[in-house]
């Protein structure tokens, strides 16, 4: 970054340096994006991350592995069920345990329907980067009806600390499933009627369509997960693709049907903002969906299986990856046979796609920037942890 | 677990009752008294009715006032008291108009968001725009310091200079208006461009990179849709074939067939190019480019605090009702009465020195059409504003050059085409009228239809009753 103020120094150009935050409006959190503009037009914006960092990965080895679900919840605190999922299904992993049915269906119930509240944020949020305040407002308005369900079932609305080591914390309460069927109902007019609100709107659409084109071949090497992924037409989604938990349930996979939008250019090209925006819109139908059959098959029985008190895995290391609201969430657990893990890290959807930007941003307009930003759906707390 | 679940009761007023009725008498009694004050003050400021008047008042007390035998320094003196008194009145006119549009707007918006909006200060916090503005008072007049002091104390006085000479020429009924220039469209046009000298001053002596973001732009776009806006202002001018604006109203007639918006093939072209240049001058979302939140933060106010962005923000809100008073009066009308003609004014006007009650009462139902009708105009812009994104530099360029400029100059040529066949054949101008008027009727009718239908579509229904 000096490196860049230099030149411009010593070339005399005619480029202004322009602090993007880290208190800018649209970088959703403290980001600071270091962006070269000649006029409107960018030369390229460098992120600058690691204003939020909280070192949560260095907590992690320090609080031991039971204590540190409710850390897990700030990794990602707009989708804080996924955290949950990864930290349990590692630390099962290593243990060598399994959750009981139930307890997985319960997961991907409280998954799924974080997903949607987290993908009503990103979609609101997008229309409120490109100008549009109401669909923003509107999103909100959802996500509290999808809030209100998660707090009867876990008791927060933001954090939820629901997930345990060998299952979850708490089963679902009394007509809580009429409650969610209820609201599934009126959720799809809602997905339509957003549709009709923001997302065929003209002035929309020519703000995205065909705006910061990610190609296959650069989402992949740029390791873009999620929906950045699918939207640049690259069909794999760890649910279906690499199974974990209740996914990787015979039972759970005939159950329930998943099918994964991909971008296909649905107005402008394969891999543009709109590509990115609208697999979201989808996915948010598509998680309705999941929801919905997993509450029709749902297994009685226990929520949680017999975890030893005092949790010490063998010694030995763990993958685990899951597929987050953000692209893939993945946690990388080293045991040294102590009741604290010796290494943990969590590759997250939100700081790989940061990457992209630099690449992304040449040529672009001030706004499209903007655009772009939104369009990857990147959280601080989860760039940063 | 329908509906919130931490519900707060929100604190009661003590008298519920009392700010009701204190609400509304404010509400309805500041409009009006401004209104009336308009209404009284602006044929009352002619010298010869002024005269009248003194003389009248004279006689009621008994004494022989005759201001034709003063010197002509007092009847100078005369003339400028009530200029002056006009002038505050009409200035303190937009303020509060500005005010009340601000309140209009938070109602609508947060009705269109599902929130509840103001509701703190009186009825459905009616108040709220005097609260921010005293609030913005006593808030710390900061200026940065290496910013242009001098300039960036100017800007806000630019702005709102532009913005209340509009009110000089604006006609706001038969025969109230400050001063029925007969260059009153050119004036308006004029005067309005003040106001991107202020943007541009704040965007420079900010010495912020936002602010002179928001600054380059503003100048930009607001000198690019002068130009479409001015073609589209020559249709009206060309129909009535005068610049005067009560002139221009004059030309047109009460009913919607007779307004130049549809009385012509070309209005609505004009009409619809006038209106968007319009939403553009005014810096209203989609061309809210200048200030822009998500891309430049406040743009060019990014560095205004207190008063000075207390003043920038009432010229925003009352440009919004100066921009509908123009599109009313140019092309929907203005402020003509139903039934009633020049010489049904000239009738009631009798022959006395000053004008007979029935006069009045005519001047009172002329404001009300144009106030209404303005309104209306207002409110379409709120929707506007809340419904769409905003459009891109690029794009808003070239909407103006590619689109609207070649539009204004075709609508342009078809009136004068269409004005030559008038001419010959009379009867061709009235079907039009007629023709579009109904179209327009369609139209309104076919939106309706599809809002009914969307609103049931999200297993929603209409409710007026929840404000």
């Amino acid at each position: 970054m000096e490196k860049l103020i230099l030149r411009k120094v010593e070339a005399g150009r005619e480029e202004m340096i322009l602090n993007f935050g880290p208190q800018h409006p649209s970088t959703h959190g403290v980001i600071n994006l270091l962006v070269e503009t000649d006029g409107e037009v960018l030369r390229r914006a460098i992120p600058d991350v690691g204003y939020l960092h909280r070192g949560l990965e260095k907590i992690g080895e320090q609080v031991g592995y039971p204590g540190y679900m409710p850390f897990t919840d700030r990794i990602d605190y707009v989708a804080a069920m996924f955290p949950n999922e990864g930290w349990a299904s590692a630390v099962e992993r290593l243990l060598g345990i399994e959750a009981p049915p139930r307890a997985q269906w319960l997961r991907a119930i409280s998954c799924e329907l974080c997903r949607i509240a987290s993908h009503l944020v990103s979609v609101g949020t997008m229309a409120m980067d490109i100008g549009a305040f109401t669909p923003m407002l509107h999103g909100i308005r959802e996500r509290e009806k999808v809030n209100d369900l998660l707090e009867a079932l876990c008791g927060a609305r933001l954090t939820y600390n629901y997930h345990r080591i060998g299952g979850v914390a708490f089963d679902l309460p009394e007509g809580w499933r009429d409650e969610c069927l209820r609201f599934l109902d009126h959720f799809d007019a809602f997905v339509s009627e957003f549709d009709r609100l923001i997302s065929w709107n003209e002035v929309y659409v020519r703000r995205l369509a065909g705006v910061a084109v990610i190609s296959r071949e650069q989402a992949i090497s740029f390791g873009l997960s999620g929906p950045n992924l699918r939207g640049s037409g690259v069909d794999f989604d760890l649910r279906r693709d690499l199974p974990y938990g209740p996914w990787a349930l015979p039972d759970f996979r005939k159950a329930v049907s998943l099918e994964v939008p991909v971008g296909r250019g649905f107005v402008g090209q394969v891999g543009d903002c709109f590509d990115r925006y609208y697999v979201r819109c989808l996915e948010m139908r598509t998680s309705a969906r999941v929801v919905r059959d997993a509450l029709a098959s749902i297994p009685e029985g226990e929520i949680a299986a017999k975890v030893p008190r005092k949790v010490k895995p063998e010694p030995g290391e763990v993958m685990s990856r899951i597929e987050s609201a953000r692209g893939e969430m993945a946690y990388y657990v080293v045991s040294d046979g102590t009741d604290k893990p010796y290494r943990v890290r969590v590759r997250t959807g939100s700081f790989t796609a940061m990457g992209i930007i630099e690449e992304v941003s040449r040529g672009l307009m001030l706004a499209d920037l903007v655009a772009l930003i939104a369009s990857l759906d990147v959280v601080a707390p989860e760039i940063d942890r | 677990m329908t509906g919130p679940r931490h519900e707060r009761t929100p604190a009661k007023p003590a008298n519920p009752r009392g700010v009701l009725l204190g609400t509304l008498a404010f509400g309805l009694g500041l409009p009006l008294v401004l209104f009336s004050a308009v209404l009284v003050l602006s044929p009352l400021s002619r010298p010869a009715l002024a005269a009248a008047l003194v003389r009248r008042v004279g006689q009621a007390l008994g004494k022989d006032w005759d201001p034709s035998g003063w010197t002509a320094t007092g009847q100078q003196l005369l003339y400028g008291v009530s200029i002056a008194l006009l002038a505050f009145v009409l200035v303190n006119f937009g303020a509060v108009v500005s005010g009340m549009t601000v309140w209009w707007e938070m109602r609508v918006s947060s009705r269109m968001q599902s929130r509840v909006g103001y509701n703190r200060v009186g009825a459905a916090g009616f108040f709220q725009w005097v609260a921010d503005a005293v609030k913005l008072l006593f808030k710390e007049d900061l200026v940065p310091a290496d910013a242009d002091h001098a300039l960036f104390r100017a800007a806000p006085y630019f702005v709102l200079v532009g913005f209340a000479l509009v009110f000089v020429a604006l006609p706001f009924g038969e025969s109230l208006v400050a001063a029925d220039l007969d260059v009153g469209v050119f004036y308006v046009v004029s005067v309005t461009a003040l106001v991107v000298v202020g943007i541009l001053l704040a965007g420079w002596s900010s010495n912020s990179k936002w602010a002179l973001f928001g600054g380059m732009r503003s100048a930009a776009q607001v000198i690019s849709y002068e130009i479409p806006a001015g073609i589209a202002i020559l249709v009206p001018v060309m129909l009535a074939g005068t610049l005067s604006l009560q002139g221009i109203i004059r030309a047109q007639g009460p009913w919607p067939w007779q307004w130049f918006a549809l009385a012509t093939p070309a209005g609505p072209l004009a009409f619809l190019v006038f209106f968007v240049a319009q939403l553009a001058e005014g810096n209203r979302t989609p061309f809210d480019l200048p200030e822009a939140e998500s891309e430049l933060v406040a743009g060019y106010l990014s560095e205004y605090s207190s008063f000075r962005f207390a003043l920038y923000f009432l010229v925003e809100f009352g440009n919004l009702w100066v921009m509908a008073a123009l599109a009313v009066a140019l092309f929907l009308g203005g402020w003509q009465v139903p039934f009633a003609g020049p010489e049904t004014f000239a009738a009631a006007r009798g022959a006395g020195e000053l004008p007979s009650a029935g006069w009045w009462g005519l001047q009172v139902l002329s404001m009300g059409v144009f106030a209404v009708k303005t309104l209306l105009v207002v409110n379409l812009i709120v929707w506007v504003r809340w419904t769409l994104p905003r459009i891109r530099v690029d794009q808003m360029m070239t909407l103006c050059w590619k689109y609207l400029v070649p539009f204004a100059f075709t609508a342009l040529a078809v009136t004068m085409v269409w004005q030559i066949l008038v001419a010959r054949v009379p009867s061709v101008g009235v079907a039009t009228g007629l023709v579009l008027a109904s179209a327009a009727l369609l139209v309104g009718a076919a939106f309706l239809r599809r809002t009914f239908r969307n609103v049931a579509a999200a297993h929603d229904r209409v409710d007026l009753t929840n404000w």
